[in-house]
């Protein structure tokens, strides 16, 4: 019985170190050779490969462009103006292009969107961990919601979602000229800049760094409201210094996407200190 | 106020997955002694997570709490990190539990507590440190003028009670009030009673919405109005079903949540809703936004809110020109039975955790019962429509002299807000709170739920009947894991885990083989030696 016992556990301890044996020098010596001849190999593989990846790009760019150019709306799917036009709290189907991701969490997400019309804030949209990594910026989506306004700012709430073929990153649009005027709202959403803003006041939302920082710039001696939304963009760390240390008097460019609460609110993504 | 209500859902959020993670991997701490002495020798650094309602002046009192606190205890450091939502506290607390990393001073609620407490040995019990002559509350050796055990409101006090015992001390308090624009509701040909009715709410509501030719409301002559707007509808449930004397939960955690009263209670708020007589903060907005801009007519918040509140309001989130001139009337909220109102009691609370050593917890609770002395009580209730929670603070000169400025100006003494106070300090005894226990967090939630699910299918012309409630029952039952047996197992108790890994069974296969062939051994080993 004692032989037994003590053959039972030299075979655990054996089993145990299986995977933890080393090569030979000789082993090491010819696996070197084989990986030159397999480098060599592949090197001219991948070169034809390059080539051919390189014409479908081509091929696949022009067709996105095109598409995108047109951006035809698919079956049963609003167009931006049909999106305006919707009342609120009723169904809404519409196709856009993921610009930015502000946060995902238990499976809800919520993102800067924008077509070529005009912009949709999706808020908490239902999207896996595994389906919010691929929507990268220009990434397209159909999304079914609800149209919803909370606080002067339009969304889609309560909404689901398919990724669809196609590509769209929107280039910022200056509305300076807009601030303080009615038609400033008809931009709500979009990537926006503003030209020779100048620094009034920053201040962090909690007294202290770490959350949202509200930013006071103004245009010929009006004060208007932006704010770093810390779920956005506050990981960037070099960007929210820049921001958390602006100076009143600055001079700056900025660009943002233009969220509303009770009025402009921009979300800013980018600062040029002049 | 907050900005935004991003970072609150993403909180609340966080905080009901910290429930279900509370249990998992927390280090023990032994038992906290009461050390003979405070060992003033010694260099003492305390961490204090606070929370303020994104009110600058409430920091500038936390940091002259500090500062003159360290004054008298020049051992001891205290540093502060700054929240602006309870949901963002709890689930720092809940990660930094696992890791031993709590902060020595917290502000927090006692449902949280709750959760904490599934840790070993977490959240200091208070009791023993309250009767201790020399640094409990009163004591000879405190540096400062604490207040007495009995000094404390019984009130308030009670609500830090988690079983047996206390594990938190009052530090403010507020209730609900509903913020009404009386302009309105007399140009609407109603005079307000005394006391406010549910009935009375929904009635003027009603007759609010007539509109004009044009479409814009006769009452603001805006394309907007909703006249009630409940801020937070988790205590308009809870509040709503103990005006009833309807079941909610117990002390012993069973959730009684989901029953006909609730029903009732759902169905009135679909057919207001219907009408477009009534949202909810989370819908359409915050209800002082609205009032401000004569677009609602009661408006129900905290009386931590009151500075946000009406038309001279020393914090204005809308633009200038969209106030509109009414006057406010601060008031209970709604009530069924008008001669026996029910309010909520909320408020921040301070625990201090446990540490491994005794003199720094001395130390955290020197510092927390120090947030009781007049001046830090004093101060920081005249921040916002907040009560101090000791009578010694209520009853001084400096805060009765507060109170009779009511009015004198729209800052410090800005009527609203002192309004907000004196109904606290009112209706202190027809205050409640509802049972705390592992995962009554989640059953609050619940609560909010079930009146946001039934707003929003409303609004959007669905059909709210009794097939809709029991779907959505179920439906909010599963979303806060209240569908266990057993007190809110799900909400707060032990996660299931799931099946054990494959590997993991063959160790254990192993391991009981092994044991059977020595327990085997041994007793043939017995045999043979009796045979002998």
């Amino acid at each position: 019985m004692k032989k037994t016992l003590a053959v039972l556990l030299t075979m655990g301890l054996a089993l145990s170190f299986v995977g933890c044996g080393s090569k030979e020098a000789a082993q090491v010596a010819e696996t070197a050779q084989e990986t030159a001849t397999e480098v060599a190999e592949t090197a001219q593989e991948t070169a034809t490969e390059v080539a051919e990846t390189a014409q479908e790009t081509a091929t696949e760019v022009a067709e996105t462009v095109a598409e995108v150019a047109e951006d035809v709306k698919g079956e049963g799917v609003m167009s931006y103006a049909d999106y305006e036009a919707a009342e609120l709290d009723s169904e809404v189907v519409v196709e856009t292009y993921v610009q930015a991701k502000q946060s995902w969490w238990e499976d809800k997400a919520t993102f800067y969107t924008q077509d070529q019309d005009g912009a949709y804030f999706i808020y908490e949209m239902t999207c896996s961990q595994e389906d919010y990594d691929k929507l990268t910026p220009g990434t397209k989506i159909k999304v079914t919601g609800v149209k919803s306004e909370w606080s002067g700012e339009f969304e889609i709430v309560d909404a689901t979602f398919e990724i669809e073929d196609g590509n769209f990153v929107a280039e910022a649009k200056d509305v300076t000229d807009l601030l303080g005027s009615d038609d400033l709202i008809k931009s709500q959403n979009q990537l926006v800049s503003f030209k020779d803003m100048t620094v009034e006041a920053v201040s962090y939302k909690n007294e202290q760094p770490g959350d949202d920082i509200y930013v006071t710039l103004s245009k010929d001696g009006n004060n208007y409201e932006f704010c770093l939304e810390y779920y956005l963009n506050g990981s960037d760390e070099e960007f929210y210094n820049l921001v958390g240390g602006l100076e009143a008097g600055q001079t700056v460019d900025v660009e943002g996407y233009l969220y509303w609460y009770e009025g402009p609110n921009a979300h800013l993504t980018k600062v040029t200190v002049k | 106020m907050n900005k935004k209500r991003l970072g609150l859902a993403l909180a609340m959020a966080l905080l009901s997955i910290g429930t279900l993670t509370g249990c998992h991997g927390a280090k023990s701490t032994s038992d906290f002694e009461i050390p003979e002495e405070f060992d003033e020798s010694r260099n003492i650094e305390l961490t204090f997570w606070a929370k303020n309602d994104t009110n600058k002046t409430q920091t500038a009192i936390y940091n002259k709490a500090i500062s003159d606190f360290e004054e008298l205890y020049p051992n001891i450091t205290v540093n502060m990190r700054l929240y602006t939502d309870y949901g963002k506290i709890y689930n720092d607390v809940i990660t930094n539990i696992s890791t031993n990393t709590t902060p020595n001073v917290c502000i927090t609620y006692p449902d949280h507590i709750a959760t904490y407490l599934t840790g070993n040995s977490t959240v200091v019990p208070l009791d023993n440190l309250f009767a201790d002559e020399k640094y409990g509350l009163g004591g000879s050796y405190l540096k400062f003028d604490s207040p007495t055990v009995s000094e404390v409101v019984p009130e308030f006090l009670k609500e830090c009670m988690i079983g047996e015992n206390h594990y938190a001390l009052p530090f403010m308090r507020s209730t609900e009030a509903c913020y009404v624009n009386k302009t309105y509701v007399e140009k609407l040909g109603y005079t307000l009673p005394e006391t406010l009715t549910w009935d009375f709410v929904w009635e003027v509501s009603e007759k609010a919405m007539e509109q004009n030719a044009d479409g814009t409301y006769k009452i603001n002559g805006q394309n907007v109005l909703i006249p009630f707007i409940y801020k937070s509808t988790d205590n308009m449930m809870i509040q709503s079903l103990k005006q009833l004397g309807a079941d909610y939960s117990d002390s012993d955690g069973n959730v009684l949540l989901f029953n006909d009263d609730t029903r009732q209670v759902l169905k009135t708020v679909a057919e207001h809703t219907k009408n477009g007589v009534f949202s909810t903060f989370k819908i359409s907005g915050y209800p002082a936004n609205f009032l401000n801009a004569g677009q609602c007519i009661f408006a129900v918040d905290s009386t931590a809110g009151a500075t946000w509140m009406g038309s001279n309001a020393p914090l204005i989130d809308i633009a200038k020109d969209k106030l509109v001139d009414f006057e406010t009337q601060v008031m209970r909220i709604p009530q069924y039975d008008p001669s026996d109102p029910k309010m909520i009691s909320q408020g921040p609370s301070v625990c201090i955790f446990n540490k491994a050593d005794p003199q720094e917890v001395l130390a955290s609770w020197l510092f927390a019962q120090y947030l009781l002395t007049n001046d830090v009580q004093i101060a920081y209730s005249e921040t916002e429509g907040y009560v101090p929670v000791t009578t010694k603070a209520q009853q001084d000169q400096a805060y009765l002299e507060y109170l009779s400025l009511e009015g004198s100006d729209n800052d410090q003494h800005y009527d609203v807000k002192i309004k907000a106070s004196r109904l606290l300090m009112d209706n202190t005894e027809n205050t409640f709170v509802t049972p705390v226990f592992n995962g009554s967090t989640s059953v609050r939630d619940a609560a909010g739920q079930l009146i946001e699910n039934v707003t929003k299918n409303v609004r959007r012309k669905k059909t709210v009947d009794d097939a809709f409630i029991d779907k959505m029952y179920e439906e909010v039952r599963a979303l806060y894991h209240l569908d266990q047996s057993g007190a809110a197992a799900g909400a707060g108790g032990k996660a299931d885990l799931g099946k054990l890994p494959g590997a993991s069974i063959a160790l254990l296969t192993v391991l009981v083989l092994a044991w059977v062939l020595i327990a085997a051994y041994w007793i043939t080993d017995k045999l043979r030696h009796k045979e002998q």
